[in-house]
């Protein structure tokens, strides 16, 4: 465990420059990235002509492509990275667990599984209607997780265990929803990785509104999740108001992934990598972990989106993706943590 | 958690030296729970043969199987439905048996080839030789095969860190089942629409359009591979008391575990090319079976007999009482697993 909490007080002054250094890097990072975005794709447009495109917006096909179909699907990487990466930030510091992601644990399969269950079995379309079977399912998947592994003193490992175990089953009833509809399985597949193919301006405007509030409430929770790390005592004794931070901390995962979910699908290891890279450089500070890998997290997912568009004549899911890039991750952090070597 | 059940373990076996050599595989307890899941495996068998869209009646079943059966008895219960009971029958013996090493081996219930990946290994194998070549029966098996074994391997060299843990396997193990889902969907969607919905109902596990041409290969197989499996259960049952008591017995510690995890992978293996990745089963029956025989070995065989128990009534229950056979026995399984996993895992919270 010692190896999980660091003392975020002790870390507090000793690397400013390194922090803004860092900081500058990402946002540049994020800006390359999302101009990439939406310069690479199936149809190859000149750079010169999508900046133009980008400035005066006209009726060409270049233009449909780049108004209609990247600028949406980079706005949708941006938003839904953002909301992963945070997503898993918090569950991290909720959990005090190095080995703690959305996808992972889980929260991401129960958010697909009710949404995908609203689609075949009530027959909604609508996101705006399924978003709300997306949180349910996030928070029951939640809600498992607390149950199977325990309250507080779970260990990594067994909450690691446990929530593989909830993913396990509810992927499954995912794949048999699929199976049993063959004539949806088309559209449905998405349900099963993440991808960012389909992401148009409608959905991206009926989703925005929840990112946002969970984002928010996330980074006000940056002190009293600080607070946290410290311990329940120290925490206490610190004025954190423990009970509801933990709270406001489940609201915000359940909003944040049942969200992206709707809008992506469950994607793994971004909420799991991110907060590692990101406290490479900021230290275990809370206020400026969550700020980064809201910046850190968009930039992974949409790298991980261009290099599935390119790398092969037929694009790859970014779900596929991230999880060739994220696993190794997590391996390295099973390798070198502590937790595992029982 | 893992070192509390360990130490217990070793306390045990230490009190029953004390007490003389008794030897806890063979316990008239675990020998009647045996016998007793033998019975009900023959039971469900029966009303499996003598069910669907033609009735026949259990004695008519049982003279037809003895080899005395009319034209049409012989057709349905022999031509159709046997080959199917058979391969769900060999298929949850193996995954029993396979589950019982690896949670032996990882000592810990959730460290099972379906939670660690072996059979998306397999799958994977099984899915490229499906989609690339258009395999056939023996080659996806094998194909299926040689992907759990590099799977396997792979996730035990990962693991390596002067020497394999039990939690270090398992939890490299979810990594790697990741990356490997994330190919097989892969695979699937960048496939011919045709070969989609042959391979999305092998993925799932399914035995529907079993025939007696899955029986022999699997037959065979396993018949190499289980006393392989068995040979190793005496070193099993000392890496259970932990690696430092089983080098002090004359165990080759590194050495016997990757036979048994060859081995066990290759049983994991055989099943999910025959039969696609049928989930939570060699979770829940090592589980099971330990449960009812109280027995503190890994208990190879009565996993065995469970597996085959659970199989069987799964695909009894996906077929006759689901209908028309949509829904495949994975689904079924996936649904009593999952269930199951929650209350062990609330049970053995500490």
């Amino acid at each position: 465990m010692t190896d999980t909490i660091e003392k975020p007080v002790v870390a507090a002054r000793r690397i400013p420059g390194k922090r803004l250094l860092g900081l500058a890097v990402l946002i540049v990072a994020l800006v390359v990235v999302a101009l990439l975005s939406i310069a690479v794709g199936a149809r190859s447009i000149p750079l010169p002509t999508v900046l133009h495109i980008l400035f005066h917006r006209d009726t060409s096909d270049a233009a449909f492509s780049v108004w209609d179909l990247r600028i949406p699907r980079t706005l949708m990487g941006l938003a839904a990275g953002a909301s992963l990466g945070v997503a898993g930030a918090v569950m991290q510091a909720l959990t005090r667990n190095p080995l703690a992601d959305p996808g992972l644990l889980g929260i991401n399969s129960g958010a697909s599984a009710a949404a995908a269950l609203a689609v075949s079995v009530l027959g909604l379309t609508d996101l705006t209607a399924f978003v709300w079977f997306a949180f349910g399912g996030a928070a029951i998947a939640g809600v498992l997780l607390y149950l199977i592994a325990g309250r507080g003193g779970a260990s990594p490992v067994r909450l690691a265990l446990a929530g593989t175990a909830v993913a396990a089953a509810l992927t499954g009833l995912t794949q048999g929803l699929t199976l049993l509809d063959r004539q949806t399985l088309d559209q449905m597949r998405f349900w099963t990785v993440g991808s960012l193919a389909r992401a148009d301006g409608a959905t991206l405007g009926r989703v925005i509104p929840f990112l946002a509030v969970g984002l928010v409430v996330a980074l006000l929770l940056a002190r009293p999740l600080n607070a946290l790390a410290l311990g329940e005592d120290a925490g206490k004794a610190l004025g954190a108001h423990l009970g509801r931070t933990r709270l406001l901390s489940l609201l915000a995962i359940t909003v944040l992934a049942g969200a992206a979910t709707a809008a992506v699908g469950p994607l793994m290891f971004v909420g799991l990598a991110v907060p590692h890279m990101v406290r490479a450089f900021t230290g275990p500070d809370q206020r400026w972990v969550l700020p980064c890998c809201a910046l850190a997290a968009p930039t992974l997912l949409l790298a991980a989106d261009v290099i599935g568009r390119v790398i092969a004549p037929q694009e790859i899911d970014v779900g596929v993706v991230t999880a060739l890039l994220g696993a190794p991750v997590f391996i390295w952090l099973v390798r070198r943590s502590k937790v595992a070597r029982s | 958690m893992t070192r509390g059940n360990n130490t217990e373990a070793t306390t045990r076996e230490h009190r029953r030296a004390a007490h003389g050599p008794r030897r806890s595989r063979y316990t008239t307890r675990s020998i009647v729970v045996s016998a007793s899941v033998l019975v009900a495996i023959a039971v469900v068998g029966v009303v499996t043969l003598s069910t669907g869209a033609i009735y026949v009646a259990p004695v008519d079943v049982v003279r037809t199987l003895l080899g005395n059966g009319s034209r049409i008895t012989d057709f349905a219960v022999l031509d159709l439905r046997l080959p199917r009971v058979l391969v769900a029958i060999l298929v949850g013996g193996a995954l029993g048996m396979s589950g019982a090493v690896f949670q032996s081996l990882s000592r810990n219930p959730l460290g099972s080839p379906d939670v660690i990946g072996f059979n998306y290994g397999a799958t994977t194998g099984g899915l490229l030789v499906i989609l690339l070549f258009g395999g056939g029966v023996l080659s996806t098996a094998a194909g299926a095969l040689i992907g759990g074994l590099v799977t396997a391997l792979a996730v035990y060299l990962l693991a390596w860190q002067r020497g394999v843990r039990g939690t270090r396997l398992v939890l490299v193990g979810i990594g790697v089942s990741a990356v490997l889902q994330a190919v097989n969907f892969y695979l699937i969607v960048n496939a011919k629409i045709a070969d989609v919905a042959r391979a999305t109902v092998w993925i799932t596990g399914s035995l529907n359009n079993v025939g007696w041409e899955h029986v022999w290969p699997m037959a065979i197989a396993l018949a190499l591979v289980v006393p392989m499996l068995l040979a190793g259960a005496r070193w099993l049952n000392m890496l259970e008391m932990g690696d430092d008591a089983a080098a002090a017995l004359g165990v080759p510690v590194e050495r016997s575990r990757l036979y048994l995890i060859v081995a066990g992978t290759a049983a994991c293996a055989i099943a999910t090319a025959t039969a696609g990745p049928i989930a939570f089963v060699a979770l829940t029956a090592p589980q099971l079976a330990k449960r009812l025989t109280r027995s503190t070995g890994a208990g190879l065989l009565p996993a065995a007999w469970m597996g085959a128990l659970v199989v069987l009534a799964a695909d009894f229950a996906a077929q006759r009482i689901a209908g028309s056979g949509t829904l495949a026995v994975g689904v079924a399984t996936a649904a009593i697993g999952g269930v199951y996993l929650g209350w062990l895992l609330r049970r053995t919270r500490r």
